[in-house]
């Protein structure tokens, strides 16, 4: 029961890019297609998951006994950078196909700020390892749901006649605060 | 006049959030209110400034190939000094920008002007090029956020000249977008007639 809740909190009431804002990036970034941003959510879900086990070991076993909990930031971000890298030189090797079809996508894993915004969620929600890798899984879904939405809208609205001004960026823009709308819908849900 | 250049471009030429959409995160996580836009837009022009200056005067020591890694490492370093010292002296704020401070790593408005710019400029005008895209993103904040407040509660910097509610919408999630959509549009607008 406890993970459902977790499980629908992460997608449908505080999802991550639309409630939380973040990963807005790729979010405007690769959503033109419907394509990419399947790869972007595949990728997304990896090494989001990989990332929160190894904050969530590195947290309860190196940063709390030794008190260093201030070295966070800083022991997280070079965690996620080193681990990106370690997962495209392993998937390169080991399943070439997932690598092509996720390549791309891996370098600006980086400076995806869901990736460590959600490892720093699960810290600070104090959630076991359990709980730590459902949280990750349930906001790499509400991610790929975001992103799949907004990416068909965007290919829509490439066909209508927008006013001048509002083209591309201002008009996707209203576009995601509708889509906002919409998911404010789910709030009071659990 | 180059370096007035270098100042000044980070204002509305090549504003990082209008016109790079850079940072954005941030951008519409803490404008809920002008205060908020206005914390969060310092914070980050002090990180910015100093990891441009870091960077700048140590680009010829570090080797090509580990170069995001060590810019990484001096953008986190800054960062944490920015947490503890507003957890120490401003806690209200810190609690209001909560997650947004630590994530301040990966914005990529400040690894983006360490890779693209300190890194191959001289000294003066990466600092100044910090200076002003800092600054700019605080204005672009600070706007943002003023407008939210003031149509989402009828307040501006926490003083109501409106009495009741606002639209609420402006506050919660759906309304960063709509309103920072609508902001550049106008600034596309002003772009081109300038």
């Amino acid at each position: 029961m406890e993970y459902i809740i977790i499980i629908i909190t992460a997608i449908f009431v505080n999802n991550i890019v639309l409630a939380q804002f973040l990963g807005i990036c790729p979010f405007l970034g690769v959503s033109g297609k419907v394509s990419t941003s399947v790869g972007m959510s595949g990728a997304v879900m990896f090494v989001m998951t990989i990332a929160t086990i190894v904050t969530w070991l590195i947290q309860n076993y190196i940063l709390i006994p030794f008190s260093l909990e201030f070295l966070q930031t800083i022991t997280f971000i070079l965690v996620i950078a080193s681990l990106v890298q370690m997962v495209e030189i392993i998937l390169k090797k080991v399943s070439p196909p997932l690598y092509q079809a996720l390549g791309i996508f891996l370098p600006l894993m980086t400076t995806n700020c869901a990736i460590l915004g959600v490892a720093i969620l699960t810290m600070q929600n104090d959630y076991n390892l359990m709980q730590g890798v459902v949280f990750a899984i349930a906001n790499a879904i509400g991610f790929g749901i975001a992103l799949l939405l907004f990416s068909s809208i965007r290919e829509h609205l490439d066909l209508l006649d927008v006013p001048k001004g509002m083209r591309g960026v201002p008009i996707a823009f209203v576009a995601a605060g509708i889509l906002a709308l919409a998911f404010m819908g789910f709030a009071g849900l659990v | 006049m180059n370096q007035w250049q270098n100042f000044t471009k980070g204002f509305i030429k090549d504003n990082p959030v209008f016109v790079l959409l850079l940072g954005l995160c941030p951008t519409l996580g803490v404008t809920t209110s002008a205060i908020n836009g206005l914390g969060m837009g310092l914070a980050t022009t002090f990180v910015l400034l100093m990891s441009n200056t870091v960077v700048t005067l140590i680009k010829n020591f570090i080797p090509v190939k580990v170069r995001i890694p060590s810019f990484i490492v001096i953008i986190a370093s800054f960062v944490t000094i920015v947490e503890l010292v507003m957890q120490g002296f401003l806690p209200a704020l810190f609690e209001q920008l909560g997650l947004f401070i630590p994530l301040i790593v990966v914005n990529c408005l400040v690894l983006g002007r360490a890779e693209a710019f300190a890194s191959k400029n001289d000294f003066i005008s990466s600092v100044l090029d910090g200076l002003g895209m800092g600054l700019g993103f605080t204005f672009a904040l600070t706007l943002l956020g003023a407008v939210r407040e003031i149509l989402g509660s009828g307040a501006i910097f926490g003083w109501d000249f409106v009495t009741g509610d606002g639209m609420l919408v402006f506050v919660l999630a759906p309304g960063a977008f709509i309103a920072l959509g609508y902001l550049i549009a106008i600034m596309n607008k002003f772009n081109k007639a300038s």
